[in-house]
């Protein structure tokens, strides 16, 4: 089957979700513009978004109209020439508004699982949940005759558990994209043993396609990125637990403390706390589950984490992509309250900011901000000025930085030791592409 | 030409600033003023200069697409927006693509010799932010034919004079033009930087030559021949000029010293349905400057200083040649050599042109007269440059389209 022919029929479970829309959204892109090719002209190609919720799927077709109409936007020099033999298409408006009904016209959303029987490749992006994947996937497979190829979005689940548990035989393989995939560039691709050659060179052919950075990772729970973003994040917990035991603060400082020092003194693009909420409390303690039994000789788990799901305190986005409050809470988009665990509602910033702003003390003057210095030439040589400068103060953020800094390093370190990477360069090629930070954590700048 | 029948004149010039990218006031996702708001502002700025609008005998409008950008057709209807007394009075609207200015000029010029008015509310307007750029080129490729658009490039116009600049490197050489255009888009910065009406007023490029010569095109990205830097900007604005016979100055009350002399002046069209001949030659631009000139009964070397249609680069370039201020295939090396620049032999669009300055389309014909009166009138500000006795002379040439509809006028201080 060529890569045209096993593009001609998808499915994408869990399509009105936050990675299914995006997936989504890709692969429609890619279609339709496959579609459009002359040799391909006659061939249909569909891909079935199909989810339980029939209102996020309403939600999805916006949300891809107005996505392929910027993806449009920004190739109407190409589109001109792939439409070249439309008369009746003679403006960019034209031509724009043929294009999202094209990439529209590709897809057929809807509740019911049976089109997946059909498919030549399926993208699971369901919630993270092993039993739930197991079973979508192994109800598909009997009733597909294609012996189709299956893509994993998840980001914690061993494929080769899926693999044996669904009887998918070599035909399952990580995809795991990052949030949002229509932006973050990195894919984690993970292969079992038995995975064939042929689905992943057509993997590695798609994420070209897609201009996806892939980077493999080895068949552990939570692979490179959640190896490391939930230990990073686990470390965030413990530290501000810690700081409020020590300084005799309330824990609300101390969350408020940490965040700013993850964010604003280790130059990340948001706090380890807004992070958690970004991906969502539910999520990651979902992804913690998953991971713990793996790693016997570690306690991959949180209380705080539990009692906020107890207090119904979950983080996450609405459909619209804006943020829900979590750790935080936030008005159009920046942090104006802080979660209190035992009162059990948010304190406002304004109240405690500037007593922890002097607790932390003031940041050096070769200060960075993430936002500037991303794109910067001489990134590497403005990040060890301020780090050092950093490590030279006995501030109590500076302090907290250089530790975090660290722990950071030796958790990246851990996973090549583990064998969840190959190299260290993969460890930070996730962190700089999947979670856009600046540096990579195995660095020397905090030594 | 026969011996104009009577004097003609242009003062209280004034421009609103030219908003878009570049503009620190400029956020393309909020809220702007609209195209009324364009021309109020310009006309109450003339009307200020000239004692209101009792003095006004007629207004006329230069606009090329508020039919598409604003959805807004039937302008002359807003005229007696910007003042309740100029209602029940005559006014117009012209439209010839980015020579709608030119052209309203012109409009001005001729009811003043007609003797239908003594004073003439002349403007231009434009308001272009209203679509994204990638649209926005469909709505200016209406300049050219539109039975060509199908085959023309998604950015029409850039892909017209992208043509122009591959035919000029073949030609002449790939490196000097692209010098030559790098020290055009310098000098417009330049120059740009010292009105603070420019939409590249708070242009604060450290080195805008070194950057425009390092940036190469891309044809993937944008178009074969020309990079961003070699276009004009997307631009909101208006700009007014009032055009009085003599009669008309001492109406208003203002001195001949404070006002522009019209003394001559030139409107060639070409074919629109015709691709050009030479695609490395301008042909209107020649034409309608030599005209002028010798309406004027002036050469060349009596002119201090042009504003010319430099909607890109290789345009300037093209009108240096078309002038005869250098040799064809030399243009690029005398603009790269200074003569252009502000201190140069020959300084032009001083304000930054439609590059530096901004090109709000219908508003940039009367935005080149009012750059010209400032210039010869001393009322130049902080862009004011030196205007030496013996080459009293101003020139503006505007073009709308692919070098179809050009006007050009020779002015000398009152």
């Amino acid at each position: 089957m060529t890569y045209e022919e096993r593009l001609q029929n998808v499915s994408v479970l869990g399509a009105a979700g936050k990675m299914g829309s995006g997936i989504l959204l890709l692969t429609a892109v890619e279609m339709a513009d496959l579609s459009l090719k002359p040799e391909n002209k006659d061939k249909s190609f569909v891909l079935n978004a199909i989810d339980i919720d029939p209102a996020g799927l309403a939600g999805l077709m916006k949300y891809l109209r107005e996505q392929v109409r910027k993806v449009a936007e920004k190739k109407t020099v190409w589109l001109r020439k792939a439409y070249a033999d439309r008369d009746d298409l003679v403006e960019n408006y034209d031509i724009i508004d043929e294009y999202i009904f094209d990439v529209l016209n590709v897809v057929r959303p809807g509740t019911a699982m049976e089109v997946a029987y059909q498919s030549n490749l399926i993208f699971e992006a369901v919630s993270e949940n092993r039993s739930l994947k197991v079973k979508l996937l192994s109800q598909i497979d009997k009733n597909n005759a294609n012996k189709p190829w299956y893509f994993t979005n998840t980001s914690s689940v061993p494929i080769n558990l899926i693999e044996s548990e669904a009887g998918l035989d070599g035909r399952v393989l990580g995809f795991h994209f990052y949030n949002p995939p229509a932006v973050q560039r990195l894919v984690e691709l993970i292969t079992t043993e038995k995975t064939s050659e042929e689905a992943i060179a057509f993997a590695q052919e798609y994420a070209k396609n897609l201009k996806k950075i892939i980077v493999p990772s080895n068949d552990h729970a939570g692979f490179i990125g959640n190896g490391h973003f939930m230990r990073d994040a686990l470390h965030g917990l413990k530290e501000a637990e810690a700081l409020a035991a020590e300084k005799d603060i309330p824990l609300y400082k101390a969350v408020y403390i940490i965040n700013s020092v993850t964010q604003d003194y280790l130059v990340r693009p948001m706090g380890i706390f807004q992070l958690i909420d970004y991906v969502g409390i539910d999520v990651v303690q979902f992804i913690l589950n998953v991971m713990n039994p793996f790693n016997p000789d570690e306690e991959l788990q949180h209380d705080l984490l539990d009692k906020m799901m107890e207090q119904g305190v979950k983080g996450g986005q609405y459909s619209s992509g804006a943020q829900k409050d979590g750790f935080l809470k936030y008005k159009s988009g920046k942090i104006v309250g802080v979660w209190d665990i035992h009162k059990q509602h948010y304190v406002d910033l304004e109240q405690f900011k500037d007593e922890c702003d002097e607790m932390m003390g003031e940041l050096p003057k070769s200060h960075v901000v993430w936002k500037n210095i991303i794109r910067n030439k001489n990134k590497e040589e403005l990040l060890q000025q301020f780090f050092n400068d950093l490590k030279s103060s006995d501030a109590l953020g500076a302090v907290l930085a250089v530790k975090y800094g660290k722990r950071s390093k030796e958790i990246g370190e851990k996973l090549v030791s583990d064998k969840v990477a190959d190299k260290i360069d993969h460890v930070n090629t996730v962190m700089l592409t999947g979670f856009y930070h600046a540096y990579g954590p195995v660095n020397n700048f905090f030594d | 030409m026969k011996k104009l029948r009577r004097k003609v004149y242009m003062t209280a010039g004034y421009n609103t600033v030219s908003m878009g990218t570049g503009r620190r006031e400029f956020h393309p996702k909020k809220p702007r003023p609209g195209i009324e708001h364009y021309i109020k502002e310009a006309g109450k700025g003339v009307l200020d200069q000239i004692g209101g609008p009792d003095k006004v005998d007629e207004s006329v409008l230069g606009n090329f697409m508020a039919a598409r950008f604003n959805k807004q057709a039937n302008l002359p209807g807003f005229i007696p927006m910007i003042d309740e007394k100029l209602q029940w009075k005559p006014a117009t609207s012209v439209e010839g693509a980015c020579g709608s200015g030119g052209l309203a000029l012109m409009y001005g010029v001729r009811s003043v010799l007609a003797e239908t008015a003594d004073v003439v509310l002349t403007m231009g307007v434009e308001v272009q932010n209203t679509v994204k750029a990638i649209y926005g080129a469909d709505i200016l490729a209406g300049a050219g034919w539109y039975q060509k658009r199908k085959q023309g490039h998604a950015y029409f116009f850039p892909g017209q004079f992208s043509d122009r600049a591959g035919a000029y490197y073949e030609k002449y050489g790939y490196d000097k033009a692209r010098k030559g255009m790098a020290r055009w888009f310098a000098n417009a910065m330049e120059n740009a930087r010292l009105d603070e009406t420019a939409q590249e007023h708070h242009n604060t490029l450290p080195d805008p030559y070194a950057l425009a010569l390092k940036m190469k095109p891309n044809g993937a990205a944008f178009v074969d021949h020309l990079t961003v830097l070699d276009c004009s900007k997307v631009s909101d604005g208006a700009s007014g000029i009032a055009i009085c016979s003599e009669e008309g100055l001492a109406k208003i009350g203002v001195d001949k010293k404070d006002a522009v002399e019209v003394m001559g002046w030139a409107q060639v069209i070409r074919d629109i349905t015709n691709d050009p001949k030479d695609p490395a030659e301008l042909e209107a631009i020649p034409r309608a400057a030599k005209q002028a000139m010798e309406s004027a009964g002036v050469t060349i070397d009596q002119i201090g200083t042009i504003e010319t249609h430099d909607c890109f680069s290789i345009a300037g370039i093209l009108a240096v040649e078309g002038l005869g201020l250098a040799k064809k295939g030399e243009g690029a090396d005398w603009v790269d050599a200074g003569n252009t620049a502000r201190d140069g032999y020959m300084p032009m669009n001083t304000t930054g042109g439609l590059i530096g300055w901004g090109h709000p389309t219908g508003a940039t014909g009367v935005h080149q007269a009012v750059t010209i009166w400032q210039q010869l009138t001393g009322k130049a500000g902080k862009a004011q440059i030196n205007i030496s006795d013996d080459r009293p002379y101003g020139m503006t040439i505007n073009m709308g389209g692919d070098d179809v509809t050009v006007v050009a006028i020779v002015y000398k201080r009152g």
